[in-house]
């Protein structure tokens, strides 16, 4: 058998002729209503969180940056859902949501974005940098693709000791185009590892269009050179999410394969809360802002009935929120005797 | 003399020589369309173009290695690292290539190229947004650093630096950015590299500073004039090569040195320092030479104004040195 080597370009369209974005056809939804009304609960947690966090920081309660995940909660609150436990989540800096979806609670994460020793990391990282050992979450990583091999350690090690905790690792598009990422692939598919790639591709890496940072705008596609799993899909519900991501998580836990999963998605806000955003036009934003994956379940949700449950959630909410802000203005800053044991194990002698 | 911001100044100077130079070329993430995160090169995608103001995907060390090559081919590459804590991953294109094209072909082929990049800390960063890595650069022979204070000087050092003929890491202190304003000549104008700045003179203590600590230290410098201590403030300017010359001879007439860094303490760019004045002044000093720096820990979210020699840790030094 003679081997041609299709250019990329051109197996990039064979592909996108083949698999177009309605290969996000909806998989059947499954386990009824109160697991829908339960994830989107903790959509509208992550959300309103936001909020307030975008509001504190306009009044310089919180500083440095802040990047914000509102529009593309589905994806870490799915992915949680079809997650165990145990299993390791890693992520970007647009770490809120998934911190908060693996159940983090509102308070430890609000009081890190204040700085203050009460949060998830006694206020030393502060928004980019969340931490979470008891929810096996670990960290929010400000250097676009550095988690992305470390994650792969992660599936290594679950699988050297013969367990079947699976790695998942998120990433914008934008680190597609960095070693880490191709590395971390190569070794996963190599060692045949436990471990979900999902890379959230929201369509713009800072100001950067996905055509510029792409030659290849279908990530999915870098599986195949590895010779990996893969799949593709719009987020459009959190149920399809939970599904789909599912799918990879069995494959990981049951055959120790490895999946990269594209999921198209965007940011309503700005790449930071620095970010005016003139890259984009107010159209496109609003545009994408009516496909609010968190208003479709809401408007499902109530059309089912369920109005009752929703304004109870909404009630519940309001509280914790406002209690975690409550709390995260209540609490003390750290002194500087909190730097002494992070950097090693013990006392540092000179 | 136009009034600017470090910001307006840098691009001042990176139009100015690109107008000059058509060897010249930008490349690095939102450099082109965006103008930069922190809006260094704003416009001059307008007026170059895009293939003179390059907008790449998010690879520093594809970034560093192919402005290594057009540099080879004759090109003048000014690569933007958008903070200099994404600069990791171009290390190995740093480190092991850029640094060493000089000497391996014998002192005949150098790569020559200016790395800009935003440095220290004072925005509230944390840990990946807030780092001095200076050190980690000066300790790799084939390298120069440098790190302005001002506008004018940032004018100045980088049209030099884009001349030299060898590559050059530019630290553009982000703290100071729009905050430190100033005179900055018109057109043409060059600062040497190499070549430090007495910037406040005195005669008690000699305090070595560079980039956004300048002002901590003069802060410091002035109050304790007010308690008759009179500080000579040496401002480094280029970090490497040392202008070595100029600190021995004040601190020969002060007999007391002090240098401050937001780096952490260990091995940064004061222990070199010190280690120079007592080779070359130690029979001069009248006390212990004293690094005020960063701590040796990561750089933390909160605590940024313990973590960070400001003034008020830099004035009881003072002090104290004085008295000793
Ligand atoms: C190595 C590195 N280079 C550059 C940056 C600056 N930076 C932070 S986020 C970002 C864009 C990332 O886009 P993407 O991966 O698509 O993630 P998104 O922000 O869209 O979630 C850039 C360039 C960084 N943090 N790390
Ligand atoms: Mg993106």
């Amino acid at each position: 058998m003679s081997l041609t080597i299709t250019p990329t370009a051109a197996l990039a369209t064979v592909w996108n002729a083949v698999l177009p974005p309605e290969i996000s056809a909806m998989t059947t939804l499954t386990n009824g209503d109160d697991l829908h009304l339960s994830l989107y609960r903790k959509m509208f947690q992550i959300r309103r969180f936001e909020e307030e966090a975008a509001r504190a920081y306009a009044q310089s309660k919180i500083g440095g940056f802040l990047h914000l995940y509102i529009g593309q909660e589905p994806i870490a609150v799915g992915a949680s859902a079809a997650l165990r436990p145990d299993d390791y989540v890693m992520t970007t800096y647009r770490d809120h949501g998934l911190a908060l979806a693996r159940g983090m609670t509102p308070r430890a994460a609000m009081a890190e974005l204040y700085g203050k020793v009460t949060g998830c990391s006694k206020g030393l990282g502060g928004s980019m940098h969340f931490f979470d050992k008891e929810h096996n979450m670990l960290g929010g990583y400000g250097i676009v693709g550095g988690h992305i091999p470390i994650a792969v350690g992660t599936a290594f090690a679950s699988k050297y000791r013969g367990e079947d905790r699976v790695s998942m690792v998120f990433f914008g598009e934008g680190a597609v185009s960095i070693g880490d990422f191709h590395e971390g692939m190569s070794l996963a598919a190599l060692w045949k590892l436990p471990i979900v790639f999902v890379c959230e591709n929201n369509e713009y890496a800072m100001g950067t269009p996905l055509s510029r940072t792409l030659s290849v705008e279908d990530v999915s596609l870098k599986a195949l050179a590895y010779g990996m799993e893969r799949d593709r899909f719009n987020s459009e519900h959190v149920l399809q999410v939970r599904d789909r991501l599912g799918e990879a998580i069995a494959r990981a836990r049951t055959h120790s394969e490895p999946t990269l999963v594209e999921i198209r998605t965007y940011r309503f806000r700005g790449h930071s809360m620095s970010d005016p955003g003139k890259y984009r036009t107010k159209e496109e934003l609003e545009e994408r802002k009516k496909k609010d994956v968190l208003l479709r379940s809401r408007i499902e949700l109530e059309e089912k009935g369920h109005k009752a449950a929703l304004e109870a959630i909404d009630k519940e909410v309001e509280d914790e929120i406002a209690d975690a802000v409550r709390f995260a203005e209540e609490s003390p800053e750290p002194g500087p005797e909190v730097l002494e044991p992070t950097t090693y194990a013990g006392p540092f002698a000179r | 003399m136009p009034q600017m911001n470090m910001v307006q100044a840098i691009n001042d100077a990176l139009r100015h020589e690109m107008r000059r130079d058509s060897r010249v070329v930008v490349l690095g993430e939102d450099v082109g369309k965006v103008g930069g995160v922190f809006r260094v090169t704003q416009g001059l995608f307008d007026e170059f173009g895009d293939d003179r103001v390059i907008d790449t995907p998010l690879s520093e060390n594809g970034i560093v290695g192919a402005a290594i090559g057009m540099a080879l081919y004759g090109l003048v590459p000014i690569p933007e690292i958008q903070f200099a804590d994404f600069i990791y991953p171009a290390y190995d294109q740093i480190v092991s290539e850029l640094a060493k094209y000089r000497y391996r072909s014998g002192g005949e082929y150098p790569s020559k190229l200016v790395i800009r990049t935003p440095v220290g800390g004072g925005i509230r960063g944390g840990h990946y947004h807030s780092q001095s890595p200076e050190a980690q650069f000066i300790h790799v022979p084939g390298l120069k650093v440098v790190c302005p204070s001002n506008p004018a000087d940032a004018k100045g050092l980088l049209l030099s630096s884009i001349r030299d003929p060898d590559p050059v890491l530019f630290f553009e202190p982000k703290r100071i950015y729009r905050a430190a304003k100033g005179d900055v000549p018109d057109g043409d104008y060059t600062v040497p590299l190499g070549q430090a700045k007495v910037v406040r003179p005195g005669w008690h203590v000699t305090l070595v500073v560079w980039g956004a600590m300048l002002y901590e230290a003069l802060d410091a410098a002035n109050q304790a004039a007010a308690q008759g201590i009179e500080c000579e403030v040496i401002d480094l300017r280029t970090l490497w090569p040392l202008d070595i010359d100029t600190v021995i001879e004040s601190v020969k007439r002060t007999g007391r040195f002090i240098v401050v860094h937001e780096a952490p303490k260990s091995c940064g760019l004061g222990a070199e320092l010190v280690a120079l004045v007592n080779e070359k002044a130690f029979l001069h000093l009248e006390a212990p030479p004293l690094r005020i720096t960063g701590f040796d820990t990561p750089f933390p979210y909160t605590l940024e104004n313990e973590y960070l020699p400001l003034s008020h840790r830099i004035l009881p030094a003072i002090l104290e040195m004085a008295r000793y």
